[in-house]
């Protein structure tokens, strides 16, 4: 658990993407590996310069899927062979081909709704305070048109003033301390 | 206007950069004053929705006699208006996952307010089996659960499906539009001035700050609804279909059901989204976002939706001659020439003559008031497509000693009536509260998102562009 008080990184504001991750880039072949960037839609690069490709989503999504699966099905038979069996028109009580809608839609709820919560439980959603936001520029222009890049000062290799160096070379619209 | 290397018409028109995008789009929010015209429409469209207060109030007082359906016209308004709202919210879906996983990008400026209109489709068209039912407020004994009764649903019944296709279509399609405002949502934070909007926008927003690592889980999950919603949006209205497919009734009995229902509710949709879209960016100035393209790709969709639902016409008369079946045949004769014939010459002018006979022009195709009639004029068909599938087929079935014949009454179009009301009051409180068109997918359709290794500046990115 990374201490709550103090410097939380610097912030650095880029105009462009390709900045932005040139600047990433080249903040991982320096060593730096606490970083983020923020952009204000996806930009595939900066997570390629960042080495992050795997994402859990998927997984979750199967795992929710098979379990709708399972529970519509499941539930059907249970209710169409033990439950409440009933004749209707002489149908066979486990009529299979006749529970496969029902199953179907199911699954997709379950692996749907897995799918949508399970990212946002892995962003870390809903999350309403964050350092990040205490910088001006960044509340003004993340969501909007401005790319950020964010050394963490829990990274081994985090130093207020080499950082800052190291940022500054790229030149950056800004450098900005983030506190906690 | 023409792009000159494509031949087509643009998607975004030229010059609009990431904070000229999200200035339009987060404007028409933000704006402390509502437009005099915007609460003139709420107080129409509010007006028109009593008919819902009134109707559904009268309903549950008197019980489902107040309807005009009897045996053995069962079946009225209420399943005919529940088919036709849910195959407008198609659309939605279509543009919002099928057209995702083609890569279409075009649908990104349409893709919001399409969604919207899926959902409050959805709510209108919920209320009418719920109300069908005769006692609404035990509409949760459709569901399974344990109860006192020890009764269960029985799920060899298509109408047990349709409770499940239905209820996962509304959870996943709110779901899905909801993620997809997300990140608008937080720069709808991020810009207002209003310490109330910062405030509602900011819980909305779940904390969204734009990191690079949400972003991909984001497109992740986005991807894999829009995979999931594409066989549930078919497999709805294919349900629905069931409904009839499976009786046992000349005229419902057949296996190009499904089919034909998917395209009818795509094609009703479509039409519904130029009836919304062309008003909006009219009214609101959005022409550089719903371009002329938006519109021509559009009436193309609505071309080949709307030729497939011609061949299932023509594949009923066709089969109902082949099938060698009496009653088969009786019912199309009578659906054609019958005491209600003049319903199944209007849908076929309305559906098939007037939007083929133009739609093949490109010059109609961008033509925006033509478009925006034609719209009314195809979801009227939309409707007699049902309503001569729904009361043709059972007015007069296999025995003529029980025929007899199906009228609306006043309660009927009051509710269906006020069902347009309600749905144009929610897409206005939409509109005005909510973003209409995905900021962050529009932005990402612009030539500076272009990524140059050594990282170009902003001038170098524009210059390559033009």
């Amino acid at each position: 658990m990374p201490v709550r008080e103090g410097v939380y990184g610097l912030l650095a504001e880029f105009n462009t993407p390709s900045e932005l991750v040139h600047a990433t880039e080249m903040a991982h072949r320096a060593g730096y590996r606490r970083m983020e960037c923020y952009t204000p839609y996806p930009v595939e690069e900066a997570a390629e310069a960042l080495r992050f490709h795997k994402t859990g989503v998927p997984l979750m999504c199967l795992i929710g899927g098979i379990a709708g699966l399972i529970t519509g099905y499941g539930l059907e038979v249970w209710i169409n062979v033990w439950g409440y069996p009933l004749n209707i028109r002489a149908m066979p009580l486990f009529s299979w081909p006749a529970f496969v809608i029902p199953g179907y839609e199911w699954t997709i709820l379950f692996a749907g709704l897995s799918a949508a919560f399970g990212m946002l439980a892995q962003n870390g959603l809903p999350q309403l305070y964050h350092p990040l936001f205490n910088a001006p520029n960044f509340a003004s222009g993340a969501t909007t048109d401005k790319f950020f890049l964010c050394l963490e000062a829990h990274d081994p290799k985090f130093s207020a003033t080499e950082t800052r160096a190291f940022l500054e070379k790229f030149s950056p619209v800004s450098v900005v301390e983030v506190d906690h | 206007m023409i792009d000159p290397r494509t031949g087509e018409y643009a998607v975004i028109a030229p010059g609009h950069n990431f904070r000229s995008v999200t200035q339009k789009i987060a404007g028409i929010v933000l704006t402390p004053n509502t437009p005099m015209a915007w609460w003139g429409g709420l107080f129409l469209a509010g007006t028109i929705a009593m008919g819902v207060v009134i109707g559904v109030t009268w309903l549950v007082l008197k019980g489902v006699g107040i309807w005009g359906v009897s045996i053995p016209g069962a079946w009225g308004f209420a399943i005919i208006n529940f088919v036709w709202w849910i195959g407008i919210g198609h659309a939605g879906t279509l543009i919002s996952a099928i057209l995702l996983l083609f890569k279409q990008q075009w649908r990104n400026s349409i893709n919001r307010f399409a969604e919207a209109m899926t959902i409050f489709a959805v709510c209108c068209a919920g209320m009418f089996p719920l109300l069908h039912v005769g006692r609404p407020w035990l509409g949760y004994w459709l569901l399974p659960y344990p109860n006192s009764m020890n009764v269960w649903p029985q799920f060899r019944s298509p109408l047990a499906w349709d409770v499940f296709a239905v209820s996962t279509y509304a959870t996943i399609s709110v779901v899905f539009w909801y993620m997809g405002m997300i990140p608008d949502f937080g720069t709808l934070r991020d810009r207002a001035k209003l310490p109330i909007a910062k405030y509602f926008y900011g819980l909305l927003s779940l904390g969204w700050r734009g990191s690079t690592r949400h972003w991909i889980r984001y497109e992740s999950a986005s991807l894999l609804l829009a995979g999931l919603s594409t066989p549930l949006v078919l497999s709805v209205h294919t349900t629905i279909s069931f409904d009839f497919a499976v009786a046992a009734m000349a005229g419902w009995h057949t296996t190009i059901f499904p089919p034909y229902f998917v395209a009818g509710a795509v094609y009703s949709g479509f039409a519904m989204v130029l009836t919304l879209a062309i008003p909006i960016r009219k009214f609101y100035h959005l022409e550089d976002l719903v371009t002329l393209r938006h519109l021509d790709n559009m009436s193309k969709v609505m071309l080949a939706t709307g030729s497939i639902v011609a061949y299932g016409y023509a594949m009923e008369v066709f089969m109902s001659w082949y099938s060698a079946s009496h009653w088969e045949f009786f019912m199309m004769w009578n659906r054609m020439f019958g005491p209600m014939g003049w319903a199944y010459w209007v849908l076929i002018l309305t559906n098939i003559a007037i939007p083929q006979a133009t739609l093949w022009w490109r010059k109609c195709r961008v033509s925006v008031w033509w478009l925006f009639v034609l719209s009314f004029i195809i979801n009227i068909g939309m409707w007699f497509e049902r309503f001569v599938i729904v009361v043709t087929s059972l007015y007069r079935d296999y025995l003529p000693s029980s025929w007899g014949t199906y009228r609306a009454t006043k309660w009927d179009y009051m509710l269906f009536i006020g069902t347009w009301g309600f749905f144009t009051v929610l897409f206005l409180l939409f509109a005005r509260l909510a973003p209409m068109i995905p900021m962050s997918e529009i932005r990402m359709m612009l030539p500076q998102t272009k990524v140059r290794p050594g990282g170009a500046t902003a001038d170098h990115v524009v210059e390559e562009a033009l």
